[in-house]
């Protein structure tokens, strides 16, 4: 008994001395802290102040409790915007999922060259969005785009890019799915470098074909490693206003108006900042809502 | 037989690695090739690819027709600026919530990453409004810094839970401060760490294009900024705006042709630790 409180007093000593120990790197961390509640938290609580208010910039501002939430929940075109970012964001995610796991099984392989054509693969990554937004738009030009000569040089149909309601969505997806798989495949392809040896040679010496090898080692070892590649894309997805912005404006008309580009509208157009940080807190608790989903699946993943 | 097997098989390999890369090769050498056209052969039906035969002229009207070099100027103070006081405030940041793992605190710092960027903005600019400081680069600076402190923060925990703790334990006793301890022992030790936040934090700050959207006035646009506005207000001219383009992301492209070992680190250090 004695013993055990003994024990017991030590543990708490060393817990507090680590606490201790720990303290003394505060003030490391404090101008960081000060910047972050400065850039980070302070937006946060004035935008959820905000947004109980009737406020038009230039104009009065009224406090309206409740009312810009209960109006965004009829809103149809707030509804319509949520719509097509899961649409935008359903796509943007799977496609680069796919195309970034054959990267990186591609990349994973020795060949000649393969640091260049590494090299080239992630460049779309690092390039300026609006730049690279800017040369699409002028490849998507229905009578003198680049692309249209293309589809018609392998016997297709020309298409209206951007510039149909039907295809708006798939082609801002394309340019999504240009801009990012290589950090998909980057992701993944840290998790290849990482797997082990031992399991493939058992798996030859039992005679495995390379598709069983791929389907009962990789695939399960590699798990971890796409789950994590999954929540940055859906976020990065969920993000993206840069390339709609500058392409489509959220035109023609409203069909790829997602809900970034409807806040900013709200927001910097009609300056309408009540109702548009009412956007912005309802976006967050999705966003919020959505990433402990995906890191729950990983937690899961990481058990089985 | 099987020697033609396998060679059949690099050969389908090498073309399954080139239609990987094309597309990024093909809208960089359209870019490039738009840019040093003249207008007729820029809108020729069916296109024209080669230069034929090249010109500066789209270069030159970039800087002619527009104050090309002011916006240069401002992203440059913008992404320089950002990025240091990033390193300035996130490396001791990033080196005490290793030391203490702190691990809550780095939470809130991925909140940063996982949030749109334009949703800070309405708060942030009634603040720069309030204040009277829009049309100075201080609102620009500062908002970035919500996109190159949690690079930096992140980057460097990982850097400084990778360090060995002996020689700093050893420093501190011989009587050394635990600010000493990390001013000359820990950060020369990482400082391949603070070559990868560096690089990282300064080519999302260039790219960054919303915040200075929102918050520049006529004189203190940067160049993601710049170069749209010449889509939406000049007239549709092909050539001009592909110059401009390229040349605002020519420095990102070279820095990654340059550190491209640096920044895959980064990311997949930051990823696969990320979240």
């Amino acid at each position: 008994m004695s013993q055990a409180t003994a024990a017991s007093v030590a543990v708490q000593a060393t817990a507090k001395r680590r606490r201790n120990y720990a303290r003394r790197y505060v003030w490391f961390v404090v101008p960081a802290a000060v910047v972050i509640i400065a850039v980070i938290l302070f937006p946060w609580i004035f935008t959820i102040y905000v947004s109980a208010f009737d406020w038009r910039l230039g104009g009065e501002r009224r406090w309206v409790g409740f009312a810009n939430y209960k109006q965004l929940f009829t809103d149809a075109r707030f509804g319509w915007a949520v719509l097509r970012t899961i649409l935008y964001t359903a796509l943007a995610v799977v496609l680069p999922m796919l195309l970034g796991l054959i990267a990186a099984l591609s990349f994973n392989r020795k060949f000649p060259l393969r640091g260049l054509a590494r090299t080239i693969f992630i460049l779309p990554m690092m390039a300026t969005p609006v730049a690279v937004a800017l040369v699409w738009t002028m490849m998507f030009h229905p009578q003198l785009g680049v692309l249209n000569w293309l589809l018609v040089q392998f016997g297709l149909p020309p298409s209206l890019w951007v510039y149909s309601a039907d295809t708006v969505i798939p082609t801002l997806v394309l340019v999504e799915v240009w801009h990012w798989t290589p950090l998909v495949m980057l992701l993944i392809l840290g998790g290849l470098a990482s797997l082990p040896v031992d399991p493939y040679e058992a798996a030859k010496i039992d005679g495995a074909s390379p598709w069983q090898a791929f389907r009962y080692i990789t695939l399960p070892l590699l798990a971890p490693f796409i789950v994590v590649a999954l929540i940055i894309r859906t976020i990065d997805a969920l993000k993206a206003f840069d390339t709609i912005y500058v392409i489509t404006q959220g035109g023609p008309g409203q069909a790829s108006e997602t809900i970034n580009i409807f806040l900013y509208l709200q927001a910097f157009a009609f300056y309408n900042v009540g109702y548009a940080s009412a956007v912005v807190v309802v976006f967050f608790i999705l966003i919020m809502g959505l990433a402990a989903l995906l890191l729950w699946t990983r937690e899961r993943v990481r058990i089985t | 037989m099987r020697k033609l097997r396998r060679l059949a098989e690099n050969i389908g390999f090498g073309f399954a690695v080139l239609v990987l890369i094309a597309p990024a090769i093909l809208v960089f050498l359209w870019m490039l090739s738009l840019s040093l056209k003249n207008e007729l052969d820029n809108t020729a039906w069916p296109p024209v690819f080669i230069p034929d035969p090249p010109t500066l002229d789209n270069y030159r009207d970039v800087f002619a027709r527009n104050d090309f070099l002011l916006y240069a100027r401002n992203s440059v103070i913008v992404s320089f600026g950002a990025t240091f006081l990033a390193l300035v405030i996130g490396v001791p940041a990033g080196y005490g919530i290793a030391k203490m793992r702190a691990m809550r605190a780095a939470a809130l710092i991925l909140i940063a990453r996982i949030t749109p960027g334009l949703s800070y903005l309405i708060p942030l600019f009634l603040l720069f409004q309030w204040l009277e400081m829009t049309g100075t680069l201080w609102p620009i600076v500062i908002t970035h810094l919500v996109i190159t402190v949690p690079i930096v923060v992140w980057v460097m925990i990982s850097f400084f839970e990778g360090l060995p703790t002996e020689l700093e334990e050893a420093a501190l006793v011989d009587g050394a401060t635990i600010w000493q301890a990390f001013r000359h022992v820990a950060m020369p030790l990482a400082r391949p760490g603070i070559t990868v936040a560096t690089i990282l934090a300064f080519i999302f700050s260039w790219n960054n294009f919303v915040f200075a959207m929102v918050l520049a006035g006529r004189e203190t646009r940067t160049l993601p900024v710049a170069v749209n506005n010449m889509l939406t207000f000049e007239q549709i001219s092909w050539g001009p705006l592909s110059a401009a383009a390229l040349l605002v992301t020519l420095p990102v492209l070279l820095l990654t042709l340059l550190a491209q070992k640096q920044i895959v680190a980064g990311l997949t250090a930051g990823g696969v630790k990320g979240v």
